[in-house]
């Protein structure tokens, strides 16, 4: 089975047989990859019920809880990895949450959905609409996104915070952006730790 | 002879069990299931002429999530009960007469140390898994600190790690409630009259903490007993006044005041924080925890297992919870559940994959 390219590209930036951490782990359909082609160590901290179950089928760990809290459990540096992927929008306090996943965790996954990738540009500017987009498929009254943020907001962020960027990297749809990505991009992984490694 | 936690001792002892399956070559595919307060040995299937099967049918069996094609299930009644095991009711060898009131007090770890006899007993030295729901999960908490090298994984569910006020206050207007039966007798009935108004009653409350609002409301909500309208006396007029005299009185049947009595001052003297904090009670423990709770379960609640769950995440215990949403309350663990017999079926699955020191 091939998997999804964002997937893929996060294989690719852990290292085996390491410790990982899934915020927001949904189905753990990334945990299990991680599992089974790098052989880490992974538990998962979910708030969902139904997604609860299919971690446990596919055999893996999770706690039902929700980000905001269940961080403040772990002792410093305790995962090499600690991954917020497309999660890190919908907590409460993101801010929080990033500086507690990189006391956790040596080192941080972060990826976003671009907020102001071409297509949502031209549907604010053109039509007048507030994006709705094939990775932001919500209606404003529907949406689970708390925060509204571009590859370039989140490098600020981190500039702003000292939290080194070690890698990022954009896709849009199933392939890699280099050109522009805050305006091509409707994803961005980010690779950050703490301290320049 | 057991010295129990009381420093008194209790001898000899005898503990009924059953067992479902059968147990591997290399015995390690034995699985120790707790029960709760009101339950016995007789787990899973029928006995002849039983109208109703064990307690933990829904799960145990070939095929279910407790596969009895696959493991080998032990199922004992606890000491103290009522069912077989030695208790209040057994006849007390030095005065050939039933023990009563001269039956020592005993906790959650003396049933937990008398479950270890037979697990000896039976020859394994690693169990699978030890499970249990209520104060039956109170004996897996006990299990999993007391002998972490005899227990791979433990399957906690709607249970505590130490008894509330609110949990002892519910127990103690149950004990009450027989104690101050005439016919209790400073529980020397045996042989006379049973103090079944009592019994009874302290199931009636029992009961009402085991439902929640919501499943009250769904199977009685205000229906009267085959009548139009209210008597406008003092006989029973709703479906739920009858329902719970039907399970007190049915109770009254099953079960023994004075075992009643020593279950539940069990329950409530059990507390694993007593003399330090949970991170402490948990440093050795289970490889695995599986920690089930249930949204409608007001007795034992999701948010106070939290510190439980936290203090095995510190400790690096590979721990998997899950607030299963269900409306029959309390009970539900003893209901038929589909996410419940998921999450402990893949669950043991995983855990009988794992290999042993797994980083």
């Amino acid at each position: 089975m091939t998997a999804r390219l964002d997937y893929t590209i996060i294989a690719d930036l852990v290292a085996c047989g390491t410790r990982v951490l899934d915020l927001g782990c949904g189905d753990g359909e990334l945990l299990a990859l991680l599992r089974d082609r790098k052989q880490t160590r992974g538990m998962g901290i979910e708030l969902d019920e139904k997604a609860i179950y299919s971690c446990v089928e596919k055999g893996l760990t999770v706690v039902h809880g929700d980000i905001d809290h269940e961080l403040a459990d772990y002792a410093d540096k305790r995962f090499d990895y600690v991954i917020l992927y497309e999660s890190l929008q919908q907590v409460l306090h993101p801010e929080k949450v990033i500086l507690e996943a990189l006391r956790v965790g040596k080192n941080v996954i972060v990826g976003i959905p671009n907020f102001c990738q071409l297509y949502a540009r031209y549907q604010i500017c053109f039509r007048g609409k507030v994006p709705v987009t094939d990775e932001l498929p919500y209606q404003w009254y529907d949406t689970p996104n708390l925060r509204f943020l571009s590859l370039k907001d989140f490098r600020l962020f981190c500039r702003a915070r000292n939290i080194h960027i070690q890698k990022e990297i954009a896709i849009v749809k199933n392939s890699r952006v280099t050109f522009f990505p805050n305006v091509f991009a409707n994803i961005g992984i980010f690779l950050l730790s703490k301290e320049q490694k | 002879m057991l010295t129990l936690q009381s420093g008194l001792k209790l001898g000899p002892i005898t503990l009924a069990y059953e067992t479902y399956g059968t147990l591997n070559a290399d015995r390690s595919n034995a699985i120790l299931i707790c029960h709760a307060l009101s339950g016995d040995a007789h787990a899973a299937g029928y006995h002849a002429g039983d109208k109703k099967p064990g307690w933990w049918d829904v799960m145990i069996g070939p095929g279910k999530a407790l596969d009895t094609n696959e493991y080998f299930i032990i199922c004992s009644n606890i000491i103290g009960g009522c069912k077989g095991s030695t208790g209040p009711a057994s006849i007390d060898p030095q005065t050939k007469k039933p023990y009563g009131l001269s039956f020592p007090v005993v906790t959650i770890k003396d049933m937990v140390v008398a479950q270890k006899y037979l697990i000896d007993h039976l020859g394994i030295k690693k169990l699978l898994s030890v499970a249990g729901g209520s104060i039956g999960g109170m004996q897996v908490l006990e299990w999993s600190v007391l002998f972490p090298e005899t227990v791979r994984s433990a399957i906690v569910i709607a249970t505590n790690t130490g008894h509330t006020a609110q949990q002892i206050a519910f127990h103690e207007v149950g004990r009450q409630a027989i104690m101050s039966d005439p016919n209790w007798n400073n529980g020397d009935y045996y042989g006379k009259v049973n103090p079944s108004n009592g019994v009874a009653l302290a199931r009636m409350v029992g009961h009402i903490t085991y439902m929640s609002a919501e499943s009250m409301d769904n199977k009685f909500g205000r229906q009267l007993i085959d009548k139009e309208r209210v008597g406008f006396d003092f006989s029973q007029d709703f479906q739920v006044e009858g329902y719970l005299k039907y399970r007190g009185d049915s109770f009254v049947q099953r079960f023994d005041a004075n075992s009643y009595l020593y279950i539940t001052k069990a329950a409530d003297y059990f507390n694993l924080a007593e003399n330090k904090s949970l991170v402490e009670v948990f440093k050795r423990t289970a490889e695995f925890f599986l920690v089930l709770t249930f949204t409608s379960d007001w007795l034992y609640p999701t948010h106070q297992l939290k510190d439980m769950i936290k203090a095995l995440k510190i400790n690096d215990v590979d721990v998997t919870s899950c607030e299963i949403n269900s409306s029959y309350g309390h009970d539900s663990f003893l209901i038929e559940c589909n996410e419940q017999e998921s999450l402990v079926k893949n669950f043991l699955k995983k855990v009988r994959k794992e290999k042993k020191g797994h980083a």
